[in-house]
Protein backbone atom coordinates (compact mmCIF):
# COMPACT_ATOMS: atom_id res chain seq x y z
CA UNK A 1 0.00 0.00 0.00
CA UNK A 2 1.20 3.49 -0.81
CA UNK A 3 -0.49 6.56 0.50
CA UNK A 4 -0.01 10.24 -0.27
CA UNK A 5 -1.19 12.53 2.48
CA UNK A 6 -1.75 16.22 1.70
CA UNK A 7 1.09 16.47 -0.78
CA UNK A 8 1.95 19.87 -2.20
CA UNK A 9 4.85 20.78 -4.44
CA UNK A 10 5.85 24.05 -6.08
CA UNK A 11 8.66 25.07 -8.39
CA UNK A 12 9.30 28.71 -7.63
CA UNK A 13 5.94 30.42 -8.04
CA UNK A 14 4.39 27.55 -9.95
CA UNK A 15 2.24 25.37 -7.73
CA UNK A 16 2.33 21.98 -9.48
CA UNK A 17 0.70 19.79 -6.83
CA UNK A 18 -1.92 21.15 -4.49
CA UNK A 19 -2.79 19.17 -1.42
CA UNK A 20 -3.21 15.72 -2.95
CA UNK A 21 -4.29 12.83 -0.73
CA UNK A 22 -4.85 9.39 -2.14
CA UNK A 23 -4.39 5.77 -1.18
CA UNK A 24 -3.10 3.10 -3.58
CA UNK A 25 -3.86 -0.50 -2.67
CA UNK A 26 -1.67 -3.54 -2.95
CA UNK A 27 -2.39 -6.03 -5.71
CA UNK A 28 -4.21 -3.41 -7.77
CA UNK A 29 -3.20 -1.42 -10.80
CA UNK A 30 -3.73 2.17 -9.77
CA UNK A 31 -3.82 4.73 -12.55
CA UNK A 32 -3.10 8.42 -12.31
CA UNK A 33 -4.61 10.25 -15.25
CA UNK A 34 -4.62 13.85 -16.33
CA UNK A 35 -3.77 16.17 -19.17
CA UNK A 36 -0.23 16.78 -20.28
CA UNK A 37 1.33 19.16 -17.78
CA UNK A 38 -1.16 18.43 -15.03
CA UNK A 39 1.57 17.21 -12.68
CA UNK A 40 1.46 13.42 -13.02
CA UNK A 41 5.20 12.98 -13.38
CA UNK A 42 5.93 15.37 -10.53
CA UNK A 43 3.46 13.46 -8.37
CA UNK A 44 5.08 10.12 -9.16
CA UNK A 45 8.53 11.56 -8.45
CA UNK A 46 7.28 12.82 -5.10
CA UNK A 47 6.03 9.33 -4.30
CA UNK A 48 9.40 7.72 -5.07
CA UNK A 49 11.37 10.51 -3.41
CA UNK A 50 13.09 12.04 -6.43
CA UNK A 51 11.33 15.25 -5.45
CA UNK A 52 10.77 16.24 -1.84
CA UNK A 53 7.19 17.39 -1.40
CA UNK A 54 6.99 20.85 0.17
CA UNK A 55 4.26 19.61 2.46
CA UNK A 56 2.63 16.31 3.27
CA UNK A 57 3.89 12.79 3.64
CA UNK A 58 4.30 9.66 1.57
CA UNK A 59 3.58 6.35 3.29
CA UNK A 60 4.94 2.99 2.15
CA UNK A 61 2.76 0.61 4.11
CA UNK A 62 3.21 1.97 7.64
CA UNK A 63 6.51 3.79 7.03
CA UNK A 64 6.70 7.53 6.46
CA UNK A 65 8.95 7.28 3.43
CA UNK A 66 9.75 10.92 2.69
CA UNK A 67 11.07 11.54 6.21
CA UNK A 68 13.49 8.61 6.19
CA UNK A 69 17.25 9.18 6.17
CA UNK A 70 19.16 8.35 2.99
CA UNK A 71 20.24 4.87 4.06
CA UNK A 72 16.79 3.70 5.09
CA UNK A 73 15.36 5.02 1.84
CA UNK A 74 17.94 3.01 -0.08
CA UNK A 75 16.77 -0.16 1.64
CA UNK A 76 13.16 0.39 0.61
CA UNK A 77 14.13 1.38 -2.88
CA UNK A 78 15.58 -2.03 -3.54
CA UNK A 79 11.96 -3.14 -3.54
CA UNK A 80 10.92 -0.39 -5.95
CA UNK A 81 10.80 -0.69 -9.72
CA UNK A 82 10.34 2.45 -11.74
CA UNK A 83 9.89 3.02 -15.40
CA UNK A 84 10.64 6.60 -16.40
CA UNK A 85 8.69 8.53 -18.98
CA UNK A 86 11.86 8.94 -21.04
CA UNK A 87 13.13 5.42 -20.42
CA UNK A 88 16.30 6.49 -18.58
CA UNK A 89 18.20 3.49 -19.89
CA UNK A 90 21.94 3.38 -19.24
CA UNK A 91 23.22 4.38 -22.64
CA UNK A 92 26.67 2.88 -22.25
CA UNK A 93 25.25 -0.60 -21.62
CA UNK A 94 23.39 -2.98 -23.91
CA UNK A 95 19.72 -3.76 -23.49
CA UNK A 96 20.50 -7.03 -21.75
CA UNK A 97 23.04 -5.38 -19.44
CA UNK A 98 20.46 -2.73 -18.59
CA UNK A 99 18.03 -5.36 -17.41
CA UNK A 100 20.75 -7.32 -15.63
CA UNK A 101 21.94 -4.25 -13.78
CA UNK A 102 19.60 -4.48 -10.77
CA UNK A 103 20.32 -8.21 -10.62
CA UNK A 104 24.08 -7.51 -10.62
CA UNK A 105 23.66 -5.02 -7.86
CA UNK A 106 21.30 -6.77 -5.49
CA UNK A 107 21.36 -10.51 -6.07
CA UNK A 108 23.89 -13.29 -5.74
CA UNK A 109 22.77 -15.04 -8.91
CA UNK A 110 25.34 -16.49 -11.28
CA UNK A 111 25.94 -14.77 -14.59
CA UNK A 112 24.01 -17.48 -16.37
CA UNK A 113 21.00 -17.12 -14.07
CA UNK A 114 21.05 -13.36 -14.44
CA UNK A 115 21.11 -13.64 -18.20
CA UNK A 116 18.24 -16.07 -18.13
CA UNK A 117 16.18 -13.82 -15.93
CA UNK A 118 16.95 -10.79 -18.13
CA UNK A 119 15.98 -12.71 -21.27
CA UNK A 120 12.78 -13.83 -19.60
CA UNK A 121 11.88 -10.21 -18.82
CA UNK A 122 12.73 -9.15 -22.37
CA UNK A 123 10.50 -11.88 -23.65
CA UNK A 124 7.61 -10.66 -21.54
CA UNK A 125 7.80 -7.21 -23.12
CA UNK A 126 7.98 -8.93 -26.50
CA UNK A 127 11.45 -7.92 -27.69
CA UNK A 128 13.47 -11.09 -27.30
CA UNK A 129 15.95 -10.28 -30.01
CA UNK A 130 17.19 -6.86 -28.98
CA UNK A 131 19.39 -7.93 -26.07
CA UNK A 132 22.70 -7.18 -27.73
CA UNK A 133 21.74 -3.71 -28.99
CA UNK A 134 22.47 -0.40 -27.31
CA UNK A 135 19.60 1.91 -26.29
CA UNK A 136 20.54 4.34 -29.06
CA UNK A 137 20.05 1.55 -31.60
CA UNK A 138 16.44 0.70 -30.74
CA UNK A 139 13.20 2.60 -31.31
CA UNK A 140 11.52 4.79 -28.71
CA UNK A 141 8.78 2.27 -28.09
CA UNK A 142 11.35 -0.47 -27.62
CA UNK A 143 13.24 1.69 -25.16
CA UNK A 144 10.07 2.01 -23.13
CA UNK A 145 9.61 -1.71 -23.07
CA UNK A 146 13.22 -2.29 -22.04
CA UNK A 147 12.66 0.23 -19.25
CA UNK A 148 9.67 -1.78 -18.09
CA UNK A 149 11.64 -5.02 -18.29
CA UNK A 150 14.35 -3.45 -16.13
CA UNK A 151 11.76 -2.19 -13.65
CA UNK A 152 10.31 -5.66 -13.14
CA UNK A 153 13.60 -7.58 -13.19
CA UNK A 154 13.65 -7.94 -9.41
CA UNK A 155 9.91 -8.51 -8.95
CA UNK A 156 9.52 -5.30 -6.98
CA UNK A 157 6.96 -4.79 -4.24
CA UNK A 158 6.18 -1.33 -5.58
CA UNK A 159 6.01 -0.64 -9.29
CA UNK A 160 5.82 2.85 -10.78
CA UNK A 161 5.29 3.39 -14.49
CA UNK A 162 5.29 6.80 -16.09
CA UNK A 163 3.27 6.52 -19.29
CA UNK A 164 4.30 2.97 -20.14
CA UNK A 165 2.51 2.90 -23.46
CA UNK A 166 2.75 6.37 -24.90
CA UNK A 167 4.46 6.06 -28.25
CA UNK A 168 3.46 2.43 -28.70
CA UNK A 169 1.15 1.02 -31.35
CA UNK A 170 -2.27 -0.04 -30.02
CA UNK A 171 -1.47 -3.74 -30.08
CA UNK A 172 1.80 -3.44 -28.16
CA UNK A 173 0.16 -0.96 -25.81
CA UNK A 174 -2.47 -3.55 -24.90
CA UNK A 175 0.24 -6.14 -24.38
CA UNK A 176 2.13 -3.86 -22.01
CA UNK A 177 -1.03 -2.98 -20.10
CA UNK A 178 -1.89 -6.63 -19.75
CA UNK A 179 1.61 -7.42 -18.56
CA UNK A 180 1.50 -4.72 -15.90
CA UNK A 181 -1.84 -5.96 -14.62
CA UNK A 182 -0.77 -9.57 -14.69
CA UNK A 183 2.44 -9.16 -12.69
CA UNK A 184 0.71 -6.82 -10.29
CA UNK A 185 -1.79 -9.51 -9.42
CA UNK A 186 0.65 -12.39 -9.61
CA UNK A 187 3.17 -10.85 -7.21
CA UNK A 188 0.70 -8.76 -5.24
CA UNK A 189 2.53 -5.54 -6.04
CA UNK A 190 1.42 -2.01 -5.38
CA UNK A 191 1.42 -0.57 -8.86
CA UNK A 192 0.96 3.05 -9.85
CA UNK A 193 0.77 3.97 -13.51
CA UNK A 194 0.65 7.45 -15.04
CA UNK A 195 -1.24 7.57 -18.28
CA UNK A 196 -3.47 9.65 -20.49
CA UNK A 197 -4.54 6.68 -22.54
CA UNK A 198 -8.26 6.02 -22.08
CA UNK A 199 -7.84 2.54 -23.41
CA UNK A 200 -5.52 1.68 -20.50
CA UNK A 201 -8.01 3.22 -18.11
CA UNK A 202 -10.77 0.95 -19.35
CA UNK A 203 -8.56 -2.13 -19.56
CA UNK A 204 -6.59 -2.11 -16.33
CA UNK A 205 -7.77 0.78 -14.14
CA UNK A 206 -8.71 -0.96 -10.89
CA UNK A 207 -8.48 2.44 -9.35
CA UNK A 208 -8.26 5.72 -11.23
CA UNK A 209 -7.19 9.07 -9.86
CA UNK A 210 -7.79 12.12 -12.02
CA UNK A 211 -5.47 15.06 -11.49
CA UNK A 212 -6.62 18.40 -12.82
CA UNK A 213 -4.40 21.47 -12.54
CA UNK A 214 -2.42 19.95 -9.72
CA UNK A 215 -5.42 18.92 -7.65
CA UNK A 216 -7.07 15.56 -7.22
CA UNK A 217 -10.32 16.14 -9.01
CA UNK A 218 -11.84 12.67 -9.00
CA UNK A 219 -11.13 9.12 -7.92
CA UNK A 220 -12.92 5.87 -8.49
CA UNK A 221 -12.78 2.73 -10.57
CA UNK A 222 -12.84 2.48 -14.34
CA UNK A 223 -16.42 1.27 -14.12
CA UNK A 224 -17.60 4.55 -12.64
CA UNK A 225 -15.59 6.81 -14.87
CA UNK A 226 -17.99 7.01 -17.80
CA UNK A 227 -20.92 7.93 -15.60
CA UNK A 228 -19.14 10.54 -13.56
CA UNK A 229 -20.70 13.98 -13.34
CA UNK A 230 -17.31 15.64 -12.92
CA UNK A 231 -17.11 18.29 -15.68
CA UNK A 232 -13.32 18.34 -16.01
CA UNK A 233 -13.11 14.58 -16.01
CA UNK A 234 -15.77 14.31 -18.69
CA UNK A 235 -13.91 16.77 -20.86
CA UNK A 236 -10.79 14.67 -20.46
CA UNK A 237 -12.47 11.32 -21.02
CA UNK A 238 -14.67 12.38 -23.90
CA UNK A 239 -12.12 14.55 -25.61
CA UNK A 240 -12.34 12.83 -28.96
CA UNK A 241 -15.34 12.53 -31.22
CA UNK A 242 -15.59 8.77 -31.11
CA UNK A 243 -15.87 8.81 -27.35
CA UNK A 244 -18.39 11.66 -27.50
CA UNK A 245 -20.60 9.72 -29.88
CA UNK A 246 -20.37 6.58 -27.81
CA UNK A 247 -21.45 8.62 -24.80
CA UNK A 248 -24.40 10.05 -26.77
CA UNK A 249 -25.43 6.62 -27.94
CA UNK A 250 -25.31 5.14 -24.48
CA UNK A 251 -27.33 7.99 -22.98
CA UNK A 252 -29.97 7.60 -25.70
CA UNK A 253 -30.59 3.96 -25.00
CA UNK B 1 28.63 33.44 -0.26
CA UNK B 2 27.66 31.30 -3.21
CA UNK B 3 31.15 29.86 -3.35
CA UNK B 4 30.85 28.73 0.28
CA UNK B 5 27.57 26.96 -0.53
CA UNK B 6 29.24 25.26 -3.47
CA UNK B 7 32.16 24.11 -1.33
CA UNK B 8 29.70 22.79 1.24
CA UNK B 9 27.81 20.90 -1.45
CA UNK B 10 31.10 19.52 -2.73
CA UNK B 11 32.00 18.06 0.65
CA UNK B 12 28.50 16.66 1.18
CA UNK B 13 28.85 14.93 -2.18
CA UNK B 14 32.25 13.56 -1.14
CA UNK B 15 30.73 12.10 2.02
CA UNK B 16 28.21 10.27 -0.17
CA UNK B 17 30.97 9.13 -2.51
CA UNK B 18 32.96 7.55 0.30
CA UNK B 19 30.04 5.69 1.84
CA UNK B 20 30.40 1.91 2.00
CA UNK B 21 29.91 0.36 -1.47
CA UNK B 22 26.85 -1.80 -2.09
CA UNK B 23 28.65 -4.59 -3.82
CA UNK B 24 32.39 -4.63 -4.15
CA UNK B 25 32.65 -6.87 -7.19
CA UNK B 26 30.62 -4.38 -9.23
CA UNK B 27 32.96 -1.61 -8.11
CA UNK B 28 36.06 -3.51 -9.20
CA UNK B 29 34.59 -3.82 -12.64
CA UNK B 30 33.91 -0.10 -12.73
CA UNK B 31 37.44 0.71 -11.58
CA UNK B 32 38.94 -1.39 -14.36
CA UNK B 33 36.72 0.42 -16.85
CA UNK B 34 37.77 3.81 -15.52
CA UNK B 35 41.48 2.93 -15.52
CA UNK B 36 40.99 2.22 -19.16
CA UNK B 37 39.03 5.33 -20.07
CA UNK B 38 40.78 7.84 -17.79
CA UNK B 39 44.27 6.35 -17.59
CA UNK B 40 45.28 4.20 -20.52
CA UNK B 41 43.55 6.50 -22.98
CA UNK B 42 45.65 9.41 -21.70
CA UNK B 43 49.04 7.79 -22.26
CA UNK B 44 49.24 8.99 -25.86
CA UNK B 45 48.76 12.65 -25.14
CA UNK B 46 51.09 12.48 -22.11
CA UNK B 47 53.84 10.90 -24.19
CA UNK B 48 53.59 13.38 -27.05
CA UNK B 49 53.52 16.47 -24.85
CA UNK B 50 56.26 15.25 -22.54
CA UNK B 51 58.63 14.40 -25.39
CA UNK B 52 58.30 17.84 -26.93
CA UNK B 53 58.50 19.62 -23.60
CA UNK B 54 61.65 17.73 -22.64
CA UNK B 55 63.21 18.72 -25.95
CA UNK B 56 62.27 22.38 -25.62
CA UNK B 57 63.44 22.65 -22.01
CA UNK B 58 66.79 21.16 -23.01
CA UNK B 59 67.26 23.52 -25.94
CA UNK B 60 66.21 26.56 -23.93
CA UNK B 61 68.57 25.70 -21.10
CA UNK B 62 71.41 25.19 -23.59
CA UNK B 63 70.84 28.44 -25.47
CA UNK B 64 70.50 30.46 -22.28
CA UNK B 65 73.83 29.25 -20.86
CA UNK B 66 76.09 31.85 -22.45
CA UNK B 67 78.51 31.95 -19.55
CA UNK B 68 81.31 29.45 -20.38
CA UNK B 69 82.05 29.05 -16.67
CA UNK B 70 78.81 27.07 -16.17
CA UNK B 71 79.37 23.32 -16.45
CA UNK B 72 77.70 21.68 -19.45
CA UNK B 73 76.08 18.93 -17.42
CA UNK B 74 73.66 21.56 -16.13
CA UNK B 75 71.67 21.10 -19.33
CA UNK B 76 70.76 17.49 -18.56
CA UNK B 77 70.21 18.30 -14.94
CA UNK B 78 67.93 21.20 -15.83
CA UNK B 79 65.85 19.04 -18.12
CA UNK B 80 65.50 16.28 -15.53
CA UNK B 81 64.58 18.52 -12.62
CA UNK B 82 62.16 20.67 -14.58
CA UNK B 83 60.33 17.57 -15.68
CA UNK B 84 60.18 16.07 -12.20
CA UNK B 85 59.45 19.18 -10.21
CA UNK B 86 56.91 20.94 -12.30
CA UNK B 87 56.20 19.67 -15.75
CA UNK B 88 55.31 16.02 -15.28
CA UNK B 89 53.25 16.67 -12.20
CA UNK B 90 51.60 20.08 -12.55
CA UNK B 91 51.54 20.69 -16.29
CA UNK B 92 50.38 17.18 -17.06
CA UNK B 93 47.70 17.55 -14.37
CA UNK B 94 46.46 20.73 -16.04
CA UNK B 95 46.34 18.99 -19.39
CA UNK B 96 44.49 16.02 -17.88
CA UNK B 97 42.08 18.43 -16.22
CA UNK B 98 41.19 19.51 -19.73
CA UNK B 99 40.95 16.07 -21.20
CA UNK B 100 39.65 13.90 -18.36
CA UNK B 101 37.80 16.62 -16.45
CA UNK B 102 35.61 17.65 -19.35
CA UNK B 103 34.80 14.07 -20.24
CA UNK B 104 33.83 13.21 -16.66
CA UNK B 105 31.61 16.27 -16.33
CA UNK B 106 29.83 15.69 -19.62
CA UNK B 107 29.36 11.99 -18.94
CA UNK B 108 27.80 12.59 -15.53
CA UNK B 109 25.90 15.64 -16.75
CA UNK B 110 24.32 13.69 -19.56
CA UNK B 111 23.41 10.90 -17.17
CA UNK B 112 21.79 13.47 -14.92
CA UNK B 113 19.67 15.19 -17.56
CA UNK B 114 18.55 11.90 -19.13
CA UNK B 115 17.46 10.68 -15.67
CA UNK B 116 19.96 7.81 -15.62
CA UNK B 117 21.20 9.00 -12.23
CA UNK B 118 17.62 9.12 -10.96
CA UNK B 119 17.14 5.58 -12.25
CA UNK B 120 20.16 4.45 -10.20
CA UNK B 121 18.85 6.19 -7.10
CA UNK B 122 15.42 4.59 -7.49
CA UNK B 123 16.99 1.16 -7.62
CA UNK B 124 18.56 1.88 -4.26
CA UNK B 125 22.06 2.39 -5.60
CA UNK B 126 24.19 5.14 -4.09
CA UNK B 127 24.71 6.82 -7.45
CA UNK B 128 27.37 9.24 -6.24
CA UNK B 129 29.51 6.44 -4.91
CA UNK B 130 28.86 4.09 -7.80
CA UNK B 131 29.68 6.63 -10.47
CA UNK B 132 32.36 8.79 -8.85
CA UNK B 133 34.38 6.59 -6.50
CA UNK B 134 35.76 4.33 -9.27
CA UNK B 135 36.91 7.42 -11.19
CA UNK B 136 38.71 8.83 -8.16
CA UNK B 137 40.36 5.52 -7.32
CA UNK B 138 41.39 4.88 -10.92
CA UNK B 139 42.96 8.31 -11.28
CA UNK B 140 44.65 8.35 -7.89
CA UNK B 141 46.35 5.04 -8.65
CA UNK B 142 47.00 5.47 -12.32
CA UNK B 143 48.08 9.12 -12.63
CA UNK B 144 51.38 8.47 -10.78
CA UNK B 145 52.16 6.01 -13.55
CA UNK B 146 51.41 8.70 -16.09
CA UNK B 147 53.74 11.06 -14.23
CA UNK B 148 56.57 8.54 -14.27
CA UNK B 149 56.02 7.91 -17.96
CA UNK B 150 56.08 11.66 -18.52
CA UNK B 151 59.39 12.11 -16.65
CA UNK B 152 61.08 9.31 -18.55
CA UNK B 153 59.76 10.36 -21.93
CA UNK B 154 60.60 14.03 -21.24
CA UNK B 155 64.22 13.28 -20.43
CA UNK B 156 64.37 11.02 -23.44
CA UNK B 157 62.96 13.85 -25.58
CA UNK B 158 65.67 16.12 -24.27
CA UNK B 159 68.32 13.59 -25.20
CA UNK B 160 66.90 13.27 -28.74
CA UNK B 161 67.05 17.06 -29.04
CA UNK B 162 70.68 16.97 -27.93
CA UNK B 163 71.51 14.33 -30.52
CA UNK B 164 69.67 16.17 -33.26
CA UNK B 165 71.07 19.64 -32.64
CA UNK B 166 74.42 18.99 -30.97
CA UNK B 167 73.94 21.84 -28.45
CA UNK B 168 75.96 19.71 -26.06
CA UNK B 169 77.55 16.34 -26.38
CA UNK B 170 75.48 13.30 -25.55
CA UNK B 171 77.89 12.25 -22.74
CA UNK B 172 77.52 15.58 -20.94
CA UNK B 173 73.77 15.35 -21.16
CA UNK B 174 73.80 11.85 -19.74
CA UNK B 175 76.14 12.85 -16.95
CA UNK B 176 73.79 15.75 -16.29
CA UNK B 177 70.69 13.64 -15.90
CA UNK B 178 72.50 11.50 -13.32
CA UNK B 179 74.17 14.36 -11.45
CA UNK B 180 73.02 15.38 -7.96
CA UNK B 181 69.81 13.42 -8.16
CA UNK B 182 67.53 14.13 -5.21
CA UNK B 183 65.11 11.21 -4.74
CA UNK B 184 62.82 13.35 -2.62
CA UNK B 185 61.92 15.35 -5.73
CA UNK B 186 60.22 12.26 -7.09
CA UNK B 187 58.30 11.81 -3.86
CA UNK B 188 57.27 15.44 -4.10
CA UNK B 189 56.09 14.92 -7.68
CA UNK B 190 54.12 11.81 -6.68
CA UNK B 191 52.42 13.52 -3.76
CA UNK B 192 51.39 16.37 -6.04
CA UNK B 193 50.15 13.95 -8.69
CA UNK B 194 47.95 12.08 -6.22
CA UNK B 195 46.43 15.32 -4.94
CA UNK B 196 45.87 16.60 -8.45
CA UNK B 197 44.29 13.33 -9.57
CA UNK B 198 41.84 13.59 -6.70
CA UNK B 199 41.10 17.22 -7.54
CA UNK B 200 40.52 16.59 -11.24
CA UNK B 201 38.14 13.67 -10.75
CA UNK B 202 36.23 14.96 -7.74
CA UNK B 203 35.82 18.58 -8.88
CA UNK B 204 34.78 17.53 -12.38
CA UNK B 205 32.38 14.92 -11.03
CA UNK B 206 30.87 17.56 -8.77
CA UNK B 207 30.16 19.83 -11.73
CA UNK B 208 28.69 17.03 -13.81
CA UNK B 209 26.66 15.37 -11.09
CA UNK B 210 24.57 18.42 -10.23
CA UNK B 211 23.72 19.60 -13.75
CA UNK B 212 20.17 20.86 -14.15
CA UNK B 213 18.61 21.40 -17.54
CA UNK B 214 19.77 20.15 -20.92
CA UNK B 215 22.62 19.96 -23.38
CA UNK B 216 23.68 23.59 -22.97
CA UNK B 217 24.03 23.14 -19.22
CA UNK B 218 26.02 19.95 -19.75
CA UNK B 219 28.42 21.88 -21.97
CA UNK B 220 28.67 24.65 -19.44
CA UNK B 221 29.35 22.17 -16.65
CA UNK B 222 32.18 20.60 -18.57
CA UNK B 223 33.79 24.01 -19.13
CA UNK B 224 33.40 24.82 -15.45
CA UNK B 225 34.88 21.47 -14.51
CA UNK B 226 38.06 22.28 -16.43
CA UNK B 227 38.33 25.85 -15.15
CA UNK B 228 37.72 25.01 -11.51
CA UNK B 229 39.91 21.93 -11.39
CA UNK B 230 42.72 23.93 -12.99
CA UNK B 231 42.40 26.74 -10.47
CA UNK B 232 42.31 24.34 -7.53
CA UNK B 233 45.33 22.49 -8.94
CA UNK B 234 47.32 25.71 -9.19
CA UNK B 235 46.33 26.67 -5.67
CA UNK B 236 47.36 23.30 -4.26
CA UNK B 237 50.57 23.41 -6.27
CA UNK B 238 51.63 26.44 -4.25
CA UNK B 239 50.46 25.00 -0.95
CA UNK B 240 52.09 21.60 -1.44
CA UNK B 241 55.33 23.13 -2.69
CA UNK B 242 55.57 25.33 0.37
CA UNK B 243 54.79 22.38 2.67
CA UNK B 244 57.10 19.86 1.04
CA UNK B 245 60.09 21.80 -0.21
CA UNK B 246 60.53 24.55 2.41
N1 LIG C 1 12.02 20.12 -12.45
C1 LIG C 1 11.06 21.01 -12.69
N2 LIG C 1 11.28 22.32 -12.48
C2 LIG C 1 10.30 23.23 -12.71
N3 LIG C 1 9.09 22.94 -13.14
C3 LIG C 1 8.79 21.66 -13.38
C4 LIG C 1 9.76 20.63 -13.17
N4 LIG C 1 9.20 19.45 -13.49
C5 LIG C 1 7.95 19.73 -13.88
N5 LIG C 1 7.69 21.04 -13.81
C6 LIG C 1 6.40 21.68 -14.13
O1 LIG C 1 5.38 20.96 -13.49
C7 LIG C 1 4.22 20.89 -14.29
C8 LIG C 1 3.76 19.44 -14.37
O2 LIG C 1 4.71 18.68 -15.08
P1 LIG C 1 4.63 17.11 -15.21
O3 LIG C 1 5.88 16.68 -15.89
O4 LIG C 1 4.33 16.53 -13.89
O5 LIG C 1 3.39 16.93 -16.18
P2 LIG C 1 2.74 15.56 -16.64
O6 LIG C 1 1.36 15.52 -16.07
O7 LIG C 1 3.63 14.43 -16.33
O8 LIG C 1 2.65 15.80 -18.21
P3 LIG C 1 2.89 14.74 -19.39
O9 LIG C 1 1.62 13.96 -19.52
O10 LIG C 1 3.11 15.61 -20.58
O11 LIG C 1 4.05 13.93 -19.04
C9 LIG C 1 4.59 21.49 -15.64
O12 LIG C 1 4.00 22.75 -15.71
C10 LIG C 1 6.08 21.61 -15.60
O13 LIG C 1 6.46 22.77 -16.26
MG1 LIG D 1 4.75 13.13 -17.38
Amino acid sequence: MIEAINISKSFGNLKVLDNISVKFDQGKTNLVIGQSGSGKTVFLKCLVGLFDPDEGSVMYDDIVFNKLPFKAKKKIRQKVGMMFQGGALFDSATVLENIMYPLDMFTQLSLQEKKERARFCLDRVDIKDAGHLFPAEISGGMQKRVALARAIALNPDYLFCDEPNSGLDPKTAILIDALIKEITEEFNMTTIVNTHDMNSVMEIGDKVVFIYQGRKSWEGSNKDILDSSNEDLNQFVFANNLAKQLKKMSSNT
Amino acid sequence: MNILIQIGKYFILLSKVFAKPEKQSVYYKQIVKEVHSLGLNSIGIVVIISAFMGAVITLQTAYNMENPMLPLYLIGLGCRDSMILEFSSTMIALILAGKVGSSIASELGTMRVTEQIDALEIMGVNSASYLILPKIIAAVFFNPILTIISIIVGVFGGWIAVLATGVVSSEYFIIGIQYAFIPFYVTYAMVKTVFFAFIITSVSSFHGYFVKGGSIEVGRASTKAVVYSSIVILLFNVILTQLLLS
